[in-house]
């Protein structure tokens, strides 16, 4: 009856969403007086799970699973529920867990809620708070079925560590075909994705030209930040597609989110809005964006923005 | 080929989104419904297999009367037949069973639904189809290519994309880079015309429990203002972000 917990992991190393989801299980299964499974694919090192709430691993090392594919591991994590007898199951809100959830709940028959974003209400009948109509309103909702999974929103619940040692155990499911073969992969590997970042620094039209996108990467990375864009650039081909943030791109849920020259269409502010805090710069005191940030700086992003890198720089030097 | 696209009826961007009956039911006065983007995307990418590959393009939705003006415009943009599920759409489960019972003769070799929906942002209808019916799945799909029982599909992942071999029977969770927004179509008069005459069919749908039920809706809670600061002053942007924000 534990609560059992997909921890992904990439090349061997656990993604930071491993741990917010570890430490999401915890949580629940504290609510239901249970332990936490968690089940890793092809991890090198599942010790660390212990220090979020983790008490045993079961650990998946199939070559068949090398790379994502979405039926072979909903699979492996379907078999690892049977064998635990789990009734609620965790999987975090990254692409690859969007992708295999649907596909574990019709394995399991169970109600899948996604983008979850905080801990259950109650625990039966399970009810969870969940985002809905891109980031204007929350659904309270109510998962009837006798198994059940939950999709944590990205950075909702965040990191809790807790003094653990987690026991591990190798497991050997039986994989079916996957359906799909993999031709290639296109990934900037020394880059913050979106999805992984705490920070996202994203810029808009105001910058007026590819050419200027030096000073946004540069913020980037004294912040560590994933960088994006507004919907105009990447039609005007600025920038790639996979950098447009919005209702239509790629959904955004960072700790901080820094909008450089974007007015804030209605389009975008939905696609961003899971952001806790919210700064603006742009030359335009009347841009929407203001009414929806937390911090706002009225002025021409090519002063703001150097001037801002020196402060972080000097800032950083400090820490 | 035959392909079924999945069309869900939603509340246009634009609308502002209120509740009513104690908070239990969207409030739909004065919304207006638009076909989902994302699926719209996917539709659009169904018509141009139409024009070069010859595909045959059938629409289908789970809803009451009042979602046929959606399909209609999807028949006016250039789909042949449109399909509807005659039952109130509840739960995401629910719908991909309803879509599944439509689709599991195998008289569909391609099903293209959108990677969500704007409205409930489930994101599980195109996955749960692909597992009911055991047919191959790509999600978050930003283009696709099918030559005779072989599909190419490139998907969007976390920092990038990854192109994977596939084949028919197919179900797509389309987005953006299906096409690109300039290529979604506004219907004509001609189309308009035309949609009138073309088969729009009624299924009764098959039994179902709601696996998750919707209790209440919450809006967030209001803004408070802007904290602006001096372009001359950005020190205290740095120290309002460490202090009081703490995000860095």
């Amino acid at each position: 009856m534990s609560v059992l917990v997909y921890t992904e992991s990439e090349q061997g190393t656990f993604k930071k969403t491993a741990f917010e989801v570890a430490s999401y299980a915890k949580a629940v299964a504290d609510q239901m007086g249970s332990t936490v499974t968690a089940i890793t694919i092809n991890a090198s090192n599942s010790s660390e799970l212990g220090s979020y709430g983790v008490d045993k691993v079961l650990n998946v090392s199939n070559e068949s699973l090398k790379s994502f594919n979405a039926k072979g591991y909903a699979d492996a994590i379907k078999q690892a529920a049977d064998k635990e007898n789990a009734k609620v199951i965790i999987v975090s809100s990254s692409a690859d867990s969007k992708y295999l959830a649907p596909l574990l709940a019709v394995g399991l028959n169970a109600g899948y809620a996604s983008n979850v974003v905080e801990v259950p209400s109650s625990i039966a009948p399970l009810t969870v708070k969940r985002s809905a109509f891109t980031n204007k309103a929350f659904e309270v909702s109510q998962i009837n079925t006798d198994i059940k999974i939950i999709g944590v929103s990205n950075n909702s619940f965040g990191l809790v560590e807790s003094n653990g040692n987690a026991s591990a155990e190798v497991f050997t499911p039986t994989i079916s075909n996957a359906g799909v073969t993999i031709q290639s992969v296109d990934k900037a590997t020394n880059k913050v994705s979106i999805a992984d970042a705490d920070i996202v620094v994203s810029a808009g039209r105001g910058l007026k030209g590819p050419e200027n996108w030096g000073m946004v990467e540069e913020l980037a990375d004294v912040l560590g930040a994933a960088t994006a864009c507004s919907k105009p650039v990447s039609d005007l081909g600025w920038r790639p597609h996979s950098e447009h943030v919005g209702q239509t791109g790629k959904p955004v849920a960072s700790n901080l989110y820094i909008a450089i020259g974007i007015s804030g269409a209605i389009q975008h502010l939905a696609g961003i809005n899971a952001s806790k805090v919210k700064v603006v710069i742009n030359t335009d005191a009347e841009a929407p964006f203001f009414k929806a940030a937390d911090y706002g700086v009225v002025g021409d992003a090519f002063e703001v923005v150097p001037t801002l890198i020196e402060k972080l720089k000097t800032f950083k030097a400090q820490q | 080929m035959k392909i079924l696209v999945c069309i869900s009826h939603v509340p246009d961007t634009t609308s502002k989104i209120n509740f009513t009956e104690d908070n239990t039911k969207f409030d739909t006065n004065g919304v207006q419904f638009v076909i989902n983007p994302n699926d719209e995307f996917g539709l659009t990418r169904a018509m141009w297999f139409k024009e070069k590959q010859g595909a045959e393009v059938t629409v289908v939705n789970v809803g009451t009367v009042e979602t046929e003006p959606t399909l209609r415009k999807a028949l006016a943009i250039g789909a042949d037949a449109a399909i509807r599920i005659n039952t109130v759409a509840t739960d995401g489960f629910s719908v991909a069973k309803q879509l599944a019972n439509v689709v599991k003769d195998g008289s569909y070799d391609l099903i293209i639904a959108g990677r969500e929906s704007i409205d409930y942002n489930g994101g599980m209808v195109p996955g749960m189809m692909a597992g009911i019916i055991d047919a191959n799945f790509v999600n978050n799909c930003i283009n696709l290519e099918v030559e005779g029982n072989n599909a190419t599909a490139t998907r969007e992942i976390d920092g990038g994309k990854e192109t994977v071999s596939t084949s028919l029977p197919l179900v797509i969770g389309g987005q953006k880079g299906l096409v690109e927004e300039s290529d979604l179509r506004i219907p004509n008069m001609r189309g308009i015309m035309m949609a009138r005459k073309k088969p729009l069919t009624i299924l009764e749908p098959i039994d179902t429990v709601a696996e998750t039920t919707s209790v209440s809706f919450e809006k967030p809670a209001p803004k408070g203002a802007v904290k602006l600061v001096s372009p001359d002053n950005l020190d205290e942007l740095v120290s309002l972000l460490h202090n009081e924000a703490k995000v860095i």
